[in-house]
């Protein structure tokens, strides 16, 4: 039987950790440019030879072993137990040859914990571009490591990582340095109070303790009677031991690298002079903002187009070939109508994940989040809150979890909050269809489409309505919480299509079969309370016949008057007609309502309720556009999706809080169901009276 | 005694003390140490937040934290 051993991959943010974890195991997952992207344990196997079998494990970036987030501490925590079953039997520790020197404090003290260490140089290839030499043997035999250089972009150097890892126990255990110089003679009682322990390894759990004093440390029984330092007293001491830290990597660097000065150009921060420019850097963002939503909205047109036909003659298909009865009539007007709702916005999902995987990958988020620092705290908000408000445009949850390297409390607590705000891609189809419904084709100034601006608009109203919850939950949340704020600037890079690519086939995927189940789900469950009814349903084609026996009507109209009496009075219709006072007034008719209310699951649902409803009785095989464009306000006799009506569901979608996993993460991330039921009811509830206003306004 | 603060675009400068109470002991990891070397590379309006290069780290402080830490200028 092969044997089987635990890896684990370590290092700074931005060192391209995870790239190296995808090139070892085959396993797809994001790099990411900030940090906190790995929010999770994510583990993949690499079979090393015919012999060894590495369970590889992702750990969350991170800057030393001194933690001052959550996924910090995540990685602190596994170190230091050795009983855990993730426990690593050799850590691989990633740096990049321009930070070599910072990431090299994080390699010392993962070194001093006696855990066997292998050092990664990642981007190697640049290294003659930069003018960078480096003694490898020499810094070997200082550091007592084995090193590999690799470079994920060009796939070097994987091999000799995995011979190393192969033959971990060869590696020396020895300490780079002797931590205990820091203090002597507190390490001395230290040792006389714990004979058998690691000291180094004490010395953490103690510092630890500083930051997360909640935690549970089995290793500290007893230390109680041991006199602990103060705080302050133990943070100067952690400042102590990073200084000698850098004085050793200083002195091991300076005898094994050399950068030629002259020859090495710093392209980043030229590009930043005009990137983070007090003015041109927000012209840049802001342009670079309006491309993404004219495209989302212009280029996938097309696709879009040609998505819809085709259900609809799928649909047609179905239905001729088909022996007619319930089952063809559940496939061709419940499955294929309710699935073409989300089918049809696969080109615009794709697209808003592809931007934002670039936004990402390049680097040039943390631009964004500097330019944007001392706007977004006026609003109680951090810099770092820009990252999740972005990346809610894709989806709340990922934004939600992306909040962890926010380091203050309060403006986490708040940005997690109001991040449900954003235009979700789940949003996106919504807006689509009534966009095209109520606002007409046509361009301001020739270039931009008045659709696209509308839903520019849109998004602008979801960032606005979260940046004045922020500032509203910031003058009345009481939190006391110490400002603090740091962002490394990462270098630019091109971002590689294999991830991007990946990334976004992977998050359209997921959205399509999460959606895509829960919208089966809804479609057929709709489809039988469409079809079927009580009392009157069954007798609707007497009752229609008599009423309209004086009328003189032709044959189609009196099909058409049958059907629309049997879908009022299905059991559909008649939930419907309950909930209908509630909605009128916002301008929407009972089957609005229905779908307003199917959209609590998930907010996607909406387009592919209305096409089953509309299909349910109705023979013609339609777009789901051209069925919505059709349906008529039974009160007014005009387009039941006017302006008006159009508007205030716009804006009830804008605002109302209808995602049952965003509000199962924020329960997760805030380890209360306060805030959860918070956003569910106040959202909502703001959602209702600004959806009243805006259609009794408009009618 | 000048701060991070006081530097203009382009300037270099030594690091010389702070209090380590308020300068967070993350920004110390990332190289911010007495005698290490600084740069202002872009500041953002009301130079807040700063952005620097420390010990070759490329990295963005608020202003409050520059303020708290003293440096000496690098002639020319």
């Amino acid at each position: 039987m092969a044997k089987q051993i635990n890896v684990a991959l370590l290092g700074n943010p931005n060192t391209g950790k995870t790239s190296v974890f995808n090139r070892l195991t085959g396993l797809n997952q994001k790099v990411g440019n900030y940090p906190g992207i790995t929010v999770e344990k994510k583990q993949g196997i690499c079979k090393l030879d015919r012999n060894i079998k590495a369970f590889i494990l992702d750990l969350p970036g991170t800057y030393s072993l001194n933690a001052s987030s959550i996924d910090e501490n995540l990685v602190i925590e596994l170190l230091l137990n050795k009983n855990d079953k993730d426990f690593p039997d050799v850590a691989i520790v990633i740096s990049e040859i321009e930070n070599l020197k910072r990431n090299l404090l994080l390699f010392t003290q993962i070194k001093d914990l006696g855990i066997p260490a292998i050092l990664v140089i990642n981007m190697s290839d640049r290294m003659k571009r930069k003018a960078i030499s480096l003694d490898v043997e020499l810094l070997e035999s200082i550091l007592e490591t084995k090193i590999a250089l690799i470079s994920c972009r060009k796939n070097l150097g994987f091999e000799e990582l995995k011979e190393l890892i192969s033959n971990y126990n060869q590696l020396s255990l020895k300490p780079c340095l002797d931590a205990s110089v820091i203090a002597p003679e507190y390490f001395d009682r230290l040792r006389k109070a714990f004979p058998n322990q690691d000291l180094y390894k004490l010395w953490l759990v103690i510092t630890q303790d500083v930051n997360f004093g909640k935690l549970d440390r089995k290793v500290l029984k007893g230390v109680a009677s041991f006199q602990i330092e103060s705080i302050s007293n133990l943070k100067r001491l952690q400042q102590k031991e990073t200084i000698i830290r850098y004085q050793f990597i200083n002195n091991v660097l300076g005898k094994t690298l050399k950068i030629d000065t002259e020859n090495a150009k710093d392209l980043r921060s030229r590009f930043d002079r005009v990137l983070t420019h007090k003015f041109w850097g927000y012209v840049i963002f802001f342009a670079i903002l309006l491309v993404i939503f004219q495209s989302i909205f212009d280029w996938s047109s097309y696709p879009m187009n040609f998505i819809d036909n085709s259900f609809a003659s799928l649909s047609k298909w179905f239905k001729t070939t088909l022996p007619p009865g319930d089952f063809s009539n559940l496939i061709s007007e419940g499955v294929i109508p309710g699935l073409a709702g989300i089918a049809i916005f696969i080109p615009q999902i794709a697209f808003l994940f592809l931007f934002i995987s670039i936004l990402e990958e390049s680097g040039y988020m943390s631009r964004v989040v500097f330019l944007m620092d001392r706007i977004m705290r006026k609003f109680g908000l951090s810099g770092k809150s820009v990252v999740p408000l972005i990346a809610g445009t894709a989806c709340a949850i990922p934004a939600i979890m992306a909040t962890r390297n926010i380091e203050n409390w309060k403006e986490r607590l708040i940005t997690i909050l109001v991040t449900p705000f954003t235009t979700c891609s789940a949003r996106l189809p919504v807006y689509l269809i009534i966009i095209a419904l109520v606002i007409p084709e046509g361009r301001v100034l020739g270039v931009f489409s008045l659709q696209g601006l509308t839903l520019l608009v849109l998004y602008s109203i979801g960032f606005g309505a979260a940046i004045l919850a922020a500032y509203i939950l910031d003058k009345f949340l009481d939190i006391p919480s110490k400002s603090f704020f740091v962002i490394e600037m990462p270098n630019y890079k091109l971002p590689m299509l294999k991830n991007v690519v990946i990334n976004v086939i992977e998050k359209t995927k997921a959205f399509v079969v999460g959606a895509g189940k829960i919208i089966l789900a809804i479609s057929i469950i709709l489809w039988v309370l469409a079809s079927y009814g009580p009392g009157d349903f069954n007798t609707a084609e007497e009752i229609v016949r008599q009423q309209t026996i004086s009328q003189n009507l032709t044959k189609d109209e009196i099909e058409t008057k049958i059907a629309s009496f049997k879908l009022e009075h299905s059991y559909i219709g008649i939930v419907g007609k309950g909930i209908e006072p509630a909605v009128k007034p916002l301008g929407y008719d009972w089957k609005i309502g229905i779908a307003l209310i199917s959209s609590f699951a998930a907010r996607e649902v909406f387009v592919g309720t209305l096409a089953t409803i509309y299909s349910v009785g109705n023979d013609d095989v339609e777009t789901i556009k051209n069925k919505m464009a059709a349906e008529i306000n039974p009160v007014s006799g005009e387009p039941l999706f006017n302006l008006a009506s159009g508007v205030s569901l716009l804006l009830f979608y804008a605002f109302a809080m209808q995602c049952m996993s965003t509000l199962a993460i924020v329960k997760r991330e805030t380890n209360s169901w306060k805030w959860p039921l918070w956003q569910l009811f106040s959202m909502s509830a703001f959602a209702y009276v600004v959806a009243l206003i805006a259609y009794q306004i408009l009618k | 005694m000048a701060s991070i603060v006081s530097l203009k675009i382009g300037q270099r400068a030594i690091i010389k003390d702070f209090s380590v109470d308020v300068v967070p002991l993350k920004l110390l990891e990332m190289g911010c140490l007495p005698g290490n070397e600084v740069s202002l590379v872009q500041e953002a309006p009301f130079k807040d937040p700063l952005y620097l290069i420390i010990n070759g780290s490329h990295l963005a402080i608020r202003k409050e934290t520059a303020a708290q830490i003293e440096i000496e200028l690098i002639d020319g």
